[in-house]
Formats: C-alpha cells, sequence, structure tokens
C-alpha cells in the first residue's frame, strides 16, 4: 500500500512538485532567516570574541557589551585586590573616526589592551605577531580592515600600511582573523595607552576590566566577590545561557528586548511558516479531493480507515521529507556564500534546523489531517453514486 | 431432479432511508432477495428506486435501517463495522460504472489493489494480477497506465481487479454504461465466461437492456421494491424493453 501511495502521489507530478515547492520554500525561508538573526546576535557579541577573557568587570550602568560607560583608572586597583583574581587589566573600547590615504573617513572600533600581558589580544592572528603592538604607533587589524580602511578596495592595505586614527598615524604590524562587529565596522587593536591617545581626552577613559581567575576557584564565584567588593558589575563571558550573568547573553537579550529586530525577523518566519501551511495544506487537500473517488473504492474494496490514513501519512511525510531536504540545502548554499562574503551575518546553531523540522512536521501533519479526516468520513457507498 | 442451488447472499425486510425530518426519503420499503451460487443476478429498474442502495447493502458498504443482510453464510446485519470490511476485502469484487482505476500506476499494479489490501505485498500480488488480465485478454498490456487504454479495456482491467483475489461475489455497478455497444457486449461476454467458475455469483445493476441475455436471473425493482425475480428465461422482455 506504501508504494501505491507512493505512486499516486509521484503520479500527480504538478501537484507534488507545487507540494514539494511549498515545504521547500518554508524550510528555506525559516531556516535562512533564523539563521541571519542568530549571525546578528552574535554580530552583537563580536567584542567578546575578539577580546576574550573570563570576566568582564564594566560600570554598573552597562546592560551589553557595546555600551560603554568609562570607570575610574582606580576601579582597576580595586579589582585586582579582590580576593580570588588571578589578574585584571585594563580595556579600552570605543569606535573612532579613521581617514583614508584619499581623505575619506570611515570607522573602526578601537580595541586598546594592554602592552604587557596583551590580555583581550585577538585570539587568531594571520599575519605579523601581537609583540609587534609595542613598536611605536604599531596596529593589529582584522582582514575586513585590509579593504575597507585602504582608498581602493581593490589594493588592500597589507603589513607596513598606515592610516590615520584621528588624525593621528596607525601603521599596521599585524592581520588577524576577527568576527564582524555589530556596526559594521573593521576591528582595530593597539596599546591601552595609544588607544587613549587616539581618542579624545576624557575625564575617565577605562571601559572595561578584563579578568581571569585564580587557580581553583570558578568564574561565577570570582564574578559575584567583584561585585560584592567594587560594587562594580561583573559579567562572565562563557558563551549564551552558560550563566545567569553570561555577558553574551546579556547582550543578545538587550537587543532582542530593545530593537526591533526580533520582530522584524519573526514576522519573515511567520511568513514561512504560513505559507508553507497554506501551500501544502492546500495542496495536499486538493490531491486527497481530486483522488477521493479512489480512496472510495480502495475503502469498498475492503481498505481500512487505518490503511488510508497510512497512505495519506506516507504521501506527507514524503513531500515533507524531500522539501525540508531541499529548502535546508538551498539554506546551506546561502549560508556558505554568505560566510564567505563575511555578510549577512549566518549562524545556524542546531537548534535551528531541528526547530524547522519540527515546524515541518507539524506542516505536514496538519496538511494530513484535514486529508485524513475526509478520507475517514468518506462513505465507501459513495463509489457507486457516480 | 434438479438440485436447488444454494444461496450466496439474502436480503430480508431491508429498508432504508436518506435524510432527517421533513426531508427524509424512504428509499428501500422491506425488501426480499435471494441471489444463488453460480448465477449472475441483474437489477433492473428506473433511475431512483433504490438498486444501488440495496447493492451497497449487499456488499456491506451501507447499513441497513432494519433488515437481514445474510451472504455466503455471514451474517452482515450483525457485524462489527471493521470485521464487514475485512469479510468485504476477502470475499466481494467490485466492477464500477465508472471504472475507478488508478491513472497515474500501471494496469498490472492496479489489479494488485485487492490483494495489496489484504497485505499481500507488490511482488507476491504481481503474478497473481498478471494472470488475472491474461484472462481477460490485456497480458500485453499490462505495463500500460490504465488511460492509455480504450473505455472497453479499461473495464476488462476492473473485470481483473474484481476477479484477483478469488471473491465468491462480484458487484457490478452498471458495467456497460460507460460503454459503447460493441464494448458492452465484449465485456459482458468475458465477464459470462469468467463468471462460469462454481460457487460464484454476480450482481449486476443495470439500465442496459442489451445485455439482460448475459444473465440467469433478472430482479426489477421500482420505488423501493422488488416487483419480481424471476429466472432470465421466464422473464418478459416484450413488456420491459
Amino acid at each position: 500500500m506504501f508504494r501505491l501511495a507512493l505512486k499516486m502521489l509521484f503520479g500527480d507530478t504538478a501537484k507534488y512538485l507545487m507540494l514539494v515547492f511549498g515545504v521547500m520554500f518554508s524550510t528555506f525561508l525559516m531556516t535562512q532567516q533564523s539563521s541571519v538573526f542568530c549571525g546578528l546576535m552574535r554580530w552583537t557579541t563580536a567584542i567578546l570574541k575578539n577580546a576574550p577573557a573570563p570576566i568582564w568587570v564594566v560600570e554598573t550602568e552597562v546592560r551589553q557589551v557595546n555600551q560603554t560607560i568609562a570607570m575610574r583608572d582606580t576601579d582597576l586597583g580595586r579589582v585586582r585586590s579582590v580576593s580570588g583574581v588571578d589578574w585584571a587589566m585594563p580595556l579600552y573600547s570605543g569606535v573612532q573616526n579613521v581617514r583614508l590615504e584619499n581623505g575619506s573617513l570611515t570607522v573602526v572600533q578601537l580595541l586598546g589592551i594592554d602592552s604587557t600581558t596583551f590580555a583581550g589580544a585577538p585570539p587568531r592572528m594571520i599575519e605579523g605577531s601581537i609583540e609587534s603592538l609595542r613598536q611605536p604607533n604599531a596596529v593589529v587589524v582584522d582582514d575586513l580592515a585590509l579593504k575597507r580602511l585602504s582608498p581602493n578596495p581593490a589594493v588592500p592595505l597589507k603589513m607596513g600600511s598606515t592610516f590615520e586614527i584621528n588624525d593621528q598615524e596607525a601603521r599596521i604590524v599585524g592581520i588577524c582573523h576577527a568576527m564582524r562587529s555589530f556596526t559594521g565596522g573593521p576591528f582595530v587593536w593597539t596599546t591601552y595607552e595609544r588607544a587613549l591617545s587616539y581618542s579624545p581626552q576624557q575625564r575617565k577613559m577605562l571601559s572595561a576590566i578584563l579578568v581571569s581567575p585564580a587557580a581553583g576557584k570558578s568564574i561565577d564565584e570570582v564574578a559575584e566577590s567583584i561585585e560584592a567588593e567594587t560594587g562594580l558589575k561583573a559579567y562572565v563571558n562563557t558563551g549564551f545561557k552558560s550563566s545567569p550573568r553570561d555577558f553574551n547573553t546579556a547582550t543578545i537579550f538587550w537587543f532582542v528586548k530593545n530593537t526591533g529586530i526580533p520582530i522584524s525577523f519573526g514576522t519573515t518566519v511567520l511568513v514561512g511558516l504560513i505559507v508553507g501551511i497554506a501551500i501544502s495544506c492546500q495542496t495536499f487537500y486538493l490531491f486527497v479531493l481530486d483522488n477521493l473517488k479512489h480512496y472510495g473504492a480502495l475503502k469498498a474494496m475492503g481498505a481500512t480507515n487505518g490503511k488510508l490514513c497510512m497512505m495519506l501519512l506516507t504521501q506527507v511525510s514524503v513531500v515533507g521529507m524531500i522539501g525540508y531536504g531541499i529548502g535546508l540545502l538551498f539554506a546551506s548554499i546561502f549560508g556558505m556564500a554568505a560566510i564567505k562574503n563575511t555578510q549577512p551575518p549566518f549562524f545556524m546553531p542546531d537548534i535551528i534546523p531541528l526547530g524547522v523540522l519540527g515546524v515541518i512536521i507539524f506542516i505536514c501533519l496538519l496538511a494530513s489531517f484535514l486529508g485524513i479526516l475526509r478520507v475517514s468520513l468518506l462513505d465507501a457507498a459513495v463509489v457507486f453514486r457516480g | 431432479m434438479n438440485a436447488t442451488p444454494a444461496i450466496a447472499a439474502r436480503a430480508r425486510s431491508i429498508t432504508k432511508s436518506f435524510g432527517d425530518g421533513n426531508s427524509r426519503i424512504q428509499v428501500l420499503h422491506g425488501v426480499d432477495l435471494d441471489a444463488y451460487e453460480s448465477e449472475i443476478l441483474m437489477l433492473l429498474g428506473p433511475s431512483g428506486c433504490g438498486k444501488t442502495t440495496l447493492i451497497s447493502i449487499l456488499a456491506g458498504t451501507l447499513t441497513p435501517d432494519s433488515g437481514e443482510v445474510n451472504v455466503f453464510g455471514e451474517d452482515l446485519h450483525l457485524m462489527k463495522k471493521s470485521a464487514i470490511t475485512r469479510f468485504r476485502a476477502k470475499q466481494i469484487g467490485f466492477i464500477f460504472q465508472q471504472f475507478n482505476l488508478i491513472p497515474t500506476i500501471t494496469c498490472e499494479e492496479n489489479v494488485c489493489v485487492p490483494l495489496l489490501i489484504q497485505g499481500y505485498s507488490m511482488s507476491k500480488a504481481l503474478p497473481f494480477a498478471r494472470k488475472s488480465l491474461g484472462q481477460v485478454g490485456l497480458g500485453e498490456h499490462m505495463k500500460k497506465r490504465s488511460n492509455q487504454l480504450s473505455g472497453g479495456q479499461q473495464q476488462r482491467v476492473a473485470i481483473a481487479r474484481a476477479l484477483v483475489h478469488n471473491p465468491r461475489l462480484i458487484i457490478c455497478d452498471e458495467p456497460t454504461a460507460a460503454l459503447d455497444a460493441e464494448n458492452g457486449k465484449m465485456v459482458m461476454e468475458l465477464f459470462r465466461e469468467l463468471m462460469r467458475q462454481p460457487g460464484r455469483c454476480a450482481i449486476v445493476v443495470t439500465h442496459d437492456h442489451r445485455i439482460l441475455p448475459y444473465s440467469d436471473r433478472i430482479a426489477t425493482m421500482n420505488d423501493g421494491r422488488i416487483l419480481e425475480s424471476v429466472p432470465t428465461s421466464q422473464f418478459d422482455f416484450d413488456h420491459h424493453c
């Protein structure tokens, strides 16, 4: 009966293709939009990935990592004095203007890190070394900066190239790989002191303090001690939802709550769901209606409702699997292209394909439910009524 | 002395109505009918007289409001719906007016359907289907789809499908209505030939008087009642045709 069900399905090419298209389009739209949303949210935490440290200490009013409220320089000493702190280093983080060789202006995310320990250095150098930051006017840039800071994107900057940050010379001594920032600007690392000189002077300049717990102390425990003893806010940098104090989670939730981004993406995902339901349910129901006299004949010949339901479920499952597979393939191709091109943001955690699979199963069950209902209520005697 | 043939299907005091309240229509009014083994019984009557309702009840696809239905010793009116469905799958073959062949599968696969319903795999069912198609003279068309065949050929495929699982009762609903005279005659000759197997019974609903001579017994109906049920040799063709 399963083979019969599949032959009935594949035999009606137009409806079969329409059904597959509906599921495929729905899968693609939901997967792609959810992945771009996750990618965008991940970009909001780029500073945490590009200047990694177990604990980030910031001003008490800071709610997300892109928000900078400067602290007093003396706060660094107070944090260092907390028991359980192995080391604590200053970090400058701010958006600064860069003047290109042709005179045009662009912005970069400037990170100033401790010149002794290099705490907050980029995790993956491509060329040069972080120690070269000790040279005069030295900066390390990410690979995006090579194109963005070049007057001619066809001729990217290279090691030794120079540009100006707030009218002061900066020379590239290292190139690293970094996660793109939410604002789209490239990352530039330099020493803490030089970062302060590149930036307009203010009374307080310390953006954050990067902290590592002493051996045997847990990150959460030390963060709690810092908050208790200094009154500053101490976030941990351990990954999304890994801890109630996690800075990634706080940052992403801040963007979710305070921007319209989730509504925008959520609406598109909802459209994908509705289109999937509309196309799949309607087409499958039409397919059932078209074949109703055959189902009636099968029922008259002794096919039970259970067997007919299994036939319908087989048909809808095959359509669902094929449509889901193709949709996921297209979303993955889009994702690979996006990652290669570095934009748009794309991040597909396991939960997305699994969640979309759940939604597709729901759509298929809904589509088959209408058909099953129709066939179950079908009177076998209808087959004699012409 | 001629032995009385065994009864294949018996209906007693069958009533059936459709609708509710003022729109309720009584279709069958206490119908009694006997169909015997090894015979073709044709049900004749004007449209709306209850022929189709009666064969639906005899086939177990419709439940009567009252009365008794016995098919090959089984009291259908006492059986559960699921048991009737199983009985139908094994003991009854169907030939429909519009053939009801699935157009997206081949003729041999169409003929396999009653066996698939009984739980046969396609590979086990196919040899039986090919044999059955051979019996109706369509051996060379078994790989074709039904919509590639003429009306007469499609009805022959339907006959092969009705007989493939060797049922004892064949229910035919206007088997020649969709066929021209020549194809109708050819189909009925073939049907008559295949029905010669002992113990089988066919009940044929028809409007087509040309096929009446292929029957063994003719029952006429009007207004939900059986008017007469006589051997074909005693049927008054001049009066009815």
